[in-house]
Order: C-alpha cells, then structure tokens, then sequence
C-alpha cells in the first residue's frame, strides 16, 4: 500500500465515505423491507392463533379466517373487565410492560415466569360469538432454558378446559425442549383443567415426569427439564391473580352448575381411594 | 497465491483448502446451525452470498484501504452485508430467519469470512476475489451440509423435514440419538470429517509441531 493511505486526512476519508455508504445500504434496506416484515409477522401471529384455536388448516386464507371467526379484545388484567381504551390491533403486551403507564414490575418470588417487567393489560382473542366465546386465545410468556418463550394457550368458554398450547418464539433446544411445537405433545393439552375443583385461584395444572394420571397433569417434554419447568412456571404465572386470573373467573362463574357438581363427585371418588 | 486461476480460486476450497476442515476456521457457527439440513442449506447460501460481496467489496477498493484501519473497514463492510441479509430473510424466509434467529447475526464473527477479505480479496483482484468468495463459501457449505445430514438423520430421523427413521415420540421405532442435536455432535463429526479427508488427502497433514515425551514412568515418581 502506497503511505499516502496512512495519511490522518486519507484515513478519516476513507473511514467516514466508508460509513456513508453502509449506512445509507443498511437503512435502504431496513425502511424497504419494513412493510413486508410486519406482513410476515402479522401473518405469523394470525396463523398461530388460529392454530391453537384448532382452527387451522393447510392452504386456508389466514386473513379471512381470522376476520369472520376472531375478535380482538384488551383486559384489564387486574379486574378482569376489558379495556376498550387500547386498540386490540396495535396494543402491543410487550411494548406495555416496559411502559411505566401500562405495566408494573414483578418482584423476586412474585416473578415466577422470569418476565422481571409485566404489562397491566392483554390482548385476548375471543372466538366464536364475543359475549360467549366459544374459546379465548390467552398470549403467555415466559423464561425458558435459553430464553423467553411466547406462545398463546386457548381454553374453552368455560375458562377452565384447555384446547392446545402453542409457542411462537422461543429458543429451546430442538428435538428436547424444542419439542414443546410437536404436535403430539401439543395434542395432550386437550381437555386438561387449569383450576382446582375447589376454585383456588391459583392454577393446578403443570407438567409432570412419567406420564400425566389426572386432569391437571400434563406429561412434560423428555430430556427438556428446565424448559418444561418453564412452561409450568409460565402457566401458573399468567392465570394466577396476578394476570388472567381474574378474567377468567368470570367465565368460570357463569359455567353451569350441574359441571361444577361433576367435578366435585369426581373430586371425591379420588379422594377416597 | 503463485497461480490464480478462475478454475481453482473457485473448487480449491471444497477440498483441498477447505476452510473448516484445513484451515479450521468458522467452527463455532458450524455447531450452532447444522442441527437441520434446511436450516444449514439457508445458512450456507447466506455465507456464500456474504464471503463473495465482502470479497468483491473490498478487493475494489483494496488500494485505497489504510492498513491501520483495515480490519475495521473489512468489519464495516461484512457487517452491513449480514444486516441486508438478515433483512432479506425476515421479509421473504420469515419461517426460516425464525429458525436461525441470531446465527444470521453472527455471520458477522464467522472467521471465513474475515479471513477470507483479509488473507485474499486485500491483493487480489476483484473479479477473483468474488470467485474465491463463492468457494470458500461453498467449502463451508458442504461440511455444513455433511454435519447437517448426519445430524438430522440420526438426532431426528428426518432429511430436509422428510421423515426417514420413524422416531419413537411420532409412534415410530427408532429412538433418536439426542446427542446429535445438541452442538457438541458437531465436534465429532467434524473430527471425523476432517480425518477422512486427510486420510484421502495425507499432504493436509500437518507436521507435529512438537514432540510428545514419552509417558513418565511409575519409578520415576519415588
């Protein structure tokens, strides 16, 4: 190289034009590929949510479906009323939590799921007619092994009996904690219960080694310990008072009775033996 | 680089010179993305397409790079190639960049393609820069692919997401070999790789660099 390249005024022009240039590649390409990204995942969302409503199928119009069978509604997580100040299509749980206005954060112990900030109020998604769902998409998150896991569970009108589990982002091991989009294990979530006969506000179900004996076990994933630890952690953290607790208590209450004394006879036949 | 020729630029580092398996660079990424053909397939033509433009790039303007500043403006380059990549991905592969998450990120550290701009494209010329790019790219590629196939056919039982071995979780009869899902698998198939090719290829072998003593004897320790 020729020593005038060492020169101080060639070295701060090379560096600086050096820098003009990337920048303005880098942000062209930011800006430009903008909209489609969000389209990405936007449709990305509607697909998973649809999915864990059992909605889905191969080669269906996301777009449509999600128009004619979902409706977007905010909950006010702490009384359990919605928020229909806040935009379901925009308000951003996220986002929320690390505003000082819309989120609180969790201290030590009350932190189960590793969240450290959470927001005050949810997008939930109703399907079916939105003043007696059919089912609610519940958005949950949480610490995983390798990181923060997002996923939607849905749980049927009576806000109790679990339709599937979904994640959407996470970063669990594939194969071993990344199982937790398998299909298979996806399935046994069905018809689980998330709350105790004896209407505890805290939820019952969690995973468990060696198979699942009742309605509040589901079987947790194989050689993924500390992933199914937090799935469990996940679950009880956002249907605890502390989150949708209290919005679904409300569905729960209006179930019909004859339900609630089935639950307590089979309660008791458990107890005896 | 006596003879640069077109032809040889582009096959040498397959196998003859290959980066992984010769000149033992780009591992760590090596590991974290061959857990799936698929995944490893995106991975390559990402490194391809970054190793040939950081290439071409700085081989145009290799004249006029201060030497003191180099390995910055190598970096400045590589990494706005990697960000447009990243980009591309998540508009058009969103389903995939999901997949690579932050690998796509750390191409940016990937040592072939540093190596590559600093050991070639800064005196060479830029038409063979870019072919010497591709290649390495391609070199990279393959012992990915190779990782990959084994990976995923003995960890998964699937090739490219197509079921071979019936696993047990999916009501199968072959129990998969977690191991190989996990990075470390890696180490032993790329061991094991490099080992056939210097095997086939004994001029890759490289001298001792020293002599190992010979084990102390029990006697010696009184």
């Amino acid at each position: 190289m020729a020593q005038g390249n060492n020169s101080i005024k060639k070295i701060l022009i090379v560096a600086f034009s050096l820098c003009i240039v990337c920048s303005v590649i880098v942000s062209t390409a930011a800006v430009a590929l903008r909209p489609m990204q969000q389209l990405n995942q936007e449709l990305d969302r509607k697909t998973n949510i649809l999915n864990v409503a059992r909605l889905y199928e191969p080669g269906m119009d996301v777009e449509e479906a999600f128009r004619e069978q979902i409706t977007a509604r905010v909950v006010e997580l702490e009384t359990g009323e919605y928020a229909d100040q806040f935009d379901p299509d925009t308000f951003d749980g996220f986002e929320a939590a690390r505003d000082p206005a819309t989120g609180r954060t969790l201290s030590g112990d009350r932190d189960i799921a590793g969240l450290s900030r959470v927001e005050n109020f949810a997008t939930v998604y109703l399907i079916g007619d939105p003043d007696s769902p059919e089912q609610i998409v519940l958005p949950i998150r949480g610490q995983g092994l390798w990181g923060r896991m997002m996923g939607f569970l849905a749980v049927e009108g009576d806000g109790n009996t679990v339709v599937s589990i979904t994640y959407y982002d996470h970063a669990e091991t594939p194969g071993l904690g990344g199982e937790v989009n398998n299909p298979r294990w996806q399935a046994q979530w069905e018809g689980k219960e998330i709350y105790d006969e004896e209407g505890n506000l805290a939820p019952a179900l969690h995973l468990t080694k060696g198979g699942a004996s009742n309605e509040h076990e589901v079987d947790a994933l194989s050689g993924a310990t500390l992933t199914s630890n937090g799935v469990t952690n996940m679950i009880h953290f956002w249907f605890s008072e502390e989150a949708f607790g209290p919005y679904l208590a409300k569905f729960r209450s209006g179930t019909e009775p004859e339900d609630a004394e089935d639950n307590d006879t089979d309660f008791d036949d458990v107890e005896g033996a | 680089m006596a003879d640069v020729n077109a032809k040889s630029v582009l096959t040498a580092p397959i196998f003859k010179n290959n980066p992984i398996a010769l000149q033992i660079l780009g591992i760590c990424s090596a590991l974290a993305v061959t857990t799936s053909m698929s995944v490893s397939l995106v991975m390559t033509l990402a490194v391809i397409f970054v190793t040939a433009f950081s290439n071409l790039f700085v081989s145009l303007i290799r004249n006029h790079i201060p030497s003191s500043i180099r390995i910055i403006v190598q970096m400045t380059i590589i990494a706005s190639l990697v960000i447009v990549v990243d980009q591309i991905l998540k508009a058009y592969a969103y389903e995939m960049s999901k997949q690579l998450s932050v690998f796509v990120g750390l191409i940016i550290t990937n040592c072939i393609v540093m190596g590559r701009a600093e050991g070639f494209a800064m005196t060479n010329t830029p038409g063979m820069s870019f072919l010497d790019g591709i290649g390495n790219g391609i070199g990279y590629g393959f012992v990915l692919m190779v990782v990959g196939f084994f990976r995923e056919l003995l960890g998964a039982g699937s090739v490219f997401g197509f079921t071979i071995l019936p696993t047990v979780q999916n009501g199968g009869w072959y129990v998969p070999n977690g191991l190989l899902l996990l990075p470390p698998s890696a180490f032993f198939i790329i061991g094991l790789l490099i080992w056939a090719i210097r095997s086939f290829n004994p001029e890759q072998v490289e001298d001792n660099e020293f002599k190992i003593k010979e084990n102390t004897k029990p006697q010696e320790a009184v």
